[in-house]
């Protein structure tokens, strides 16, 4: 059975005929191309699918996609403005936390939440750590990954490291 | 220059932005999906199988049992092919079979139009079996009389053994004292976050396309030709971005189900996307080993002997099989060249899911045996375990016992001394009280390891770089190397950028490899792919360097010798700052000049014939609660000699994933099996914790630099040694903040539960 669902995607309005049964990841890859919303498990346990939907970080492939109706989604395709990236992207980037990159987008839309949230508040690496324990990656060891989002917080946020005893050594 | 640069990785923004496209992100309309019917059972033999309902549901195209496919069994490691029968891997799969070997054996495939349609028919298909006892651990396989997994195997599917220095027993009774130890290591499995994906199609009667996720395109060219028996040039592999291998698809899977399916289909494309479950039961894991040590060494803190006997359990097939029991002792030899070694190992089929390659090969097994006995033999003389490695492992001017070859660069002292002075091994010694005993104790470890930079002499070494002057001056680069996400596209770049003399952003590298058209290599595997395609990479480079200035002298009038390109524009060699024409005009004049030139491009297929040792330690210090028998990590450092380090950032990359991989293998990680009936109970990522942000420490890393000569730019091996030493280190801390040992892995608190409580701590 189809139902039709209104949302906005990316900014964009969007009238979508759906299958009831269908994972808005389903509807997002297969019907809009929105491709950044990678498959690792299908059951909420990698977080390679999130989007943000109304700003807060969701596994995609846990949510109906008739659950999106009415609601405002963003999806990585959505983060980079003319060409320009967005200040989480570019501190994957300049960080060196993407290798593989499938846990890429979902990371990025993860960290982009917590950094809205967290927008020039003192953060420790642990805090990041916590912010972010929804998100698996195989590759990095998740290093680069907590840099990263340290550094698309505000330059003059306080970074410590709790399990060291405030010395923060040799982040990549 | 730029080698040694952490410049931008060049596939990072497409990854940010979601624009690199993995072989999911193909949306191919009508494509058929395919599911396999899976074993409910870990050993036996399929009496019945009714598939006529399955096949009667709307939407299902086509179900295949073992009774439709070709009889050709073939073998899915991905080695190249060799030309040496002993070195040929074992042929003991059919793309479908009737005898169940794991819980989870492939016997039907059911292709439909959609996911719901192939769940609903899989149910619909009706299978008796003949059960036979599985046989889940090796003392079961090896048992007299116990059934043949394969037939006329024994259950052993191979044996080997090499011997360098003195003979081993004289050695030992010749030794102050002796050792023995037995150390055990779990199934894990590689979970990297994209699971195993293939399609296939064709484009006309004759060939068959395969788009897949695998590390080894060439390879999986040739393993699906002699699985289908078709000639191999009627079979094109395409692989595109891939979300992690980690040895996991340096295996052949699902690439010749699918180019069967669509064989059999009219050519219609058809896909295989396992899911999570599936992947970490049905496709590849880590080889669990037993392996028994002795060792024998000197008061004065001379390691004299070691005498390895290691147990491989390959689970339901080959696979790797006993390559990897092989490798991983051959690995090892060059940690402690100047003692006596002996290497005998063996490698058994059980009704377990099918081991394989992962990252290091089976050195993590081996070097954590190694280690645990060495620690326990620097304990028993009483000397320091960091002088004991220091007076002990390789150096510069030690050469490979068995091969003869002399080690160009060997950094692993200085890694040694440099990871001491990083955790303040000496200073926190002499801090601390001589006997702990509150219930949190504090430990340090170290343990250190050896590795290869590829295959050799074992396997050839075959790297392929085609590099093209563009009409504007830019540069393309081929290589059959493959970017798996360890970095290998943007460190050609450096390297053709380098030899070159262009700016690295004139450099594009075509990351997908299309065994069609891309040089030949054997893909990503081995740690080899910098080692051997630097010196494809360089020659290549060099011998288009020569072409466009010979083309340069034609258009300037200046010959000689005397030109050379430096920032991507001719110049005068003896003065680069004079810039006497730009490669953009000496390129349109190569390519469109009505009477000279042509497209200036040069093409190296080169065998690599040495194979560098790499070198490199870890260093731990943590904490033991003892009652909650748990491990917190307090600061971690793994420090390398991987040559020269081409791209620091990058590197520091490979480190940092490879030492939570290993310290995950070393705590928790372990694929836990019910040894009465073969099922896995944790298939998933819910049960089968791989570690998250919260569970890997700020890691430590640093590089000692040395340079190895006999690869292009002097670098050595990185991608998996990282992940060898975290488990033995971690061990040996707990050794250190509670003296007890734990000889089994992963130590997690149910481990050390027992073993602290035996002890009498708790
Ligand atoms: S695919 Fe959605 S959480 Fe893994
Ligand atoms: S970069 Fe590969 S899983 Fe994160």
């Amino acid at each position: 059975m189809n139902r039709t669902i209104r949302c906005t995607v990316n900014g964009k309005k969007k009238e979508l005929s759906v299958d009831i049964r269908q994972s808005l990841l389903e509807v997002l890859r297969e019907e809009l191309g929105l491709i950044s919303v990678k498959q690792g498990c299908a059951a909420g346990e990698c977080g390679a699918c999130t989007v943000l939907i109304d700003n807060v970080p969701i596994d995609a492939c846990l949510y109906l996609a008739v659950w999106a109706d009415g609601r405002s989604i963003r999806t990585v395709e959505g983060e980079s403005k003319n060409d320009k990236l967005s200040r989480v992207q570019q501190a994957f980037v300049d960080e060196g936390a993407v290798q593989c990159g499938i846990c890429t987008p979902g990371f990025v839309m993860a960290a982009t939440a917590f950094v809205e949230k967290h927008q020039g508040q003192k953060v420790t690496r642990n805090e990041i750590r916590r912010g972010l324990a929804g998100n698996l990656c195989r590759c990095t060891g998740y290093d680069t990954i907590i840099t990263a989002v340290k550094k698309s917080l505000d330059e003059d946020f306080f970074c410590y490291d709790e399990n060291s005893g405030g010395r923060r050594f040799r982040p990549a | 220059m730029a080698i040694g640069k952490s410049v931008k990785r060049i596939d990072a923004v497409a990854k940010v932005t979601g624009r690199a496209r993995y072989t999911d992100d193909f949306f191919m309309p009508g494509i058929l999906l395919a599911k396999y019917l899976r074993s409910t059972i870990a050993h036996g033999r399929v009496t019945k199988i009714d598939t006529r309902r399955a096949q009667r549901l709307p939407g299902v195209e086509r179900v295949f049992t073992y009774k439709d496919i070709p009889q050709n069994k073939f073998a899915t490691a991905g080695h190249p092919y060799s030309l040496e029968p002993e070195h040929k891997d074992v042929e003991d799969r059919l793309l479908l079979t009737r005898h169940v070997r794991y819980w989870g054996d492939e016997i039907a495939v059911v292709v439909a139009e959609n996911n719901i349609v192939l769940q609903e028919a899989l149910q619909l298909i009706d299978v008796s079996y003949e059960e036979y006892e599985p046989l889940v651990t090796p003392e079961a396989s090896l048992t007299e009389g116990a059934r043949e997994i394969h037939a006329g195997s024994n259950n052993i599917i191979g044996e080997s053994q090499y011997a360098v220095g003195e003979n081993i027993e004289k050695a030992l009774a010749s030794a102050d004292v002796v050792l023995e130890g037995r150390y055990r290591t779990q199934m894990c499995q590689h979970c990297h976050i994209e699971n195993h994906i293939a399609y296939a199609y064709m484009d006309d009667l004759e060939h068959i396309v395969v788009v897949s996720s695998t590390q080894i395109p060439h390879i999986a060219r040739r393993i699906i030709g002699e699985a289908l028996g078709l000639p191999w040039g009627r079979i094109r592999v395409i692989k595109p971005y891939i979300g992690g291998g980690f040895g996991a698809k340096q295996d052949v899977i699902l690439e010749p189900m699918v180019a069967f399916l669509t064989l059999k289909l009219g050519g219609r494309p058809v896909k295989m996307d396992l899911s999570r479950e599936e992947c970490m039961i049905g496709t590849r894991v880590r080889h669990p080993f037993d392996v028994k040590m002795r060792t024998g060494v000197n008061k004065d803190g001379t390691l004299v002997a070691l005498d390895i006997d290691a147990l491989s359990n390959t689970g339901a097939y080959a696979s790797h099989g006993h390559s990897v029991a092989g490798a991983a002792g051959a690995k090892s030899r060059a940690l402690y060249p100047r003692a006596a070694i002996k290497y005998h190992a063996r490698t058994v089929y059980t009704n377990i899911p099918a081991a394989g390659a992962m990252r290091a090969y089976g050195a993590p097994q081996i070097m954590y045996a190694v280690d645990c006995i060495i620690e326990e033999a620097a304990q028993r003389i009483g000397m320091d375990p960091v002088e004991f490695r220091l007076k002990n492992v390789a150096r510069l001017g030690d050469f490979d016992p068995l091969t003869g070859k002399r080690f160009e660069s060997c950094g692993l002292i200085e890694c040694l001394q440099r990871g001491k002075a990083l955790i303040g091994w000496d200073e926190k010694r002499a801090a601390r009280p001589k006997k702990q005993t509150g219930p949190v104790r504090r430990g340090l470890g170290v343990a250190c390891f050896s590795y290869a930079s590829g295959t050799y002499p074992v396997c050839m070494e075959i790297s392929g770089a085609r590099i093209i002057l563009n009409q504007d001056g830019s540069i393309h680069v081929q290589v059959g190397a493959t970017e798996i996400g360890q970095g290998l596209d943007t460190i050609v770049a450096q390297m053709a950028a380098e030899t070159l003399g262009v700016p690295f952003d004139r450099v594009h590298v075509v990351s997908t490899q299309d065994t069609d058209v891309a040089p030949f290599d054997t893909g990503a595997y081995a740690s080899r792919q910098a080692y051997v395609a630097s010196n494809a990479v360089f020659r290549a480079a060099r011998e288009l360097k020569a072409k466009i200035l010979e083309h340069a002298g034609r258009v300037t009038g200046i010959l000689g010798g005397e030109l050379d390109i430096s920032n991507g524009n001719i110049v005068h060699g003896n003065n680069p700052a004079n810039n006497v024409v730009s490669l953009r005009e000496v390129a349109l004049d190569a390519y469109y000049d009505k009477d000279r030139g042509g497209q200036l491009t040069a093409e190296i297929s080169y065998k690599t014939r040495t194979n560098a040792p790499t070198f490199g330690c870890t260093f731990v210090d943590l904490e033991v609660d003892v009652p909650l028998c748990k491990v917190n990590i307090k600061e971690i450092f793994n420090i390398h000699d991987s040559g020269v380090i081409l791209h620091p950032v990058m590197a520091k990359g490979q480190v940092h994933g490879g030492v939570a991989m290993g310290i995950a293998a070393g705590l928790y990680e372990e694929m836990l099996i019910d040894t009465q009936t073969g099922y896995i109970y944790n298939n998933n990522f819910l049960d089968y914790k791989i570690p998250t942000t919260v569970d890997v420490p700020d890691i430590g890393c640093e590089f000692v630099e040395t340079f190895e000569p006999t690869s292009g730019y002097g670098n050595k091996a990185l991608g998996e040694p990282p992940i060898v030493s975290p488990p033995p280190a971690i061990r040996n801390a707990i050794w250190d903040a509670t003296g007890v040992q734990i000889n089994e892995l992963p130590m997690t608190p149910h481990t050390l539960y027992k073993h602290f409580k035996k002890a009498g701590l708790l």
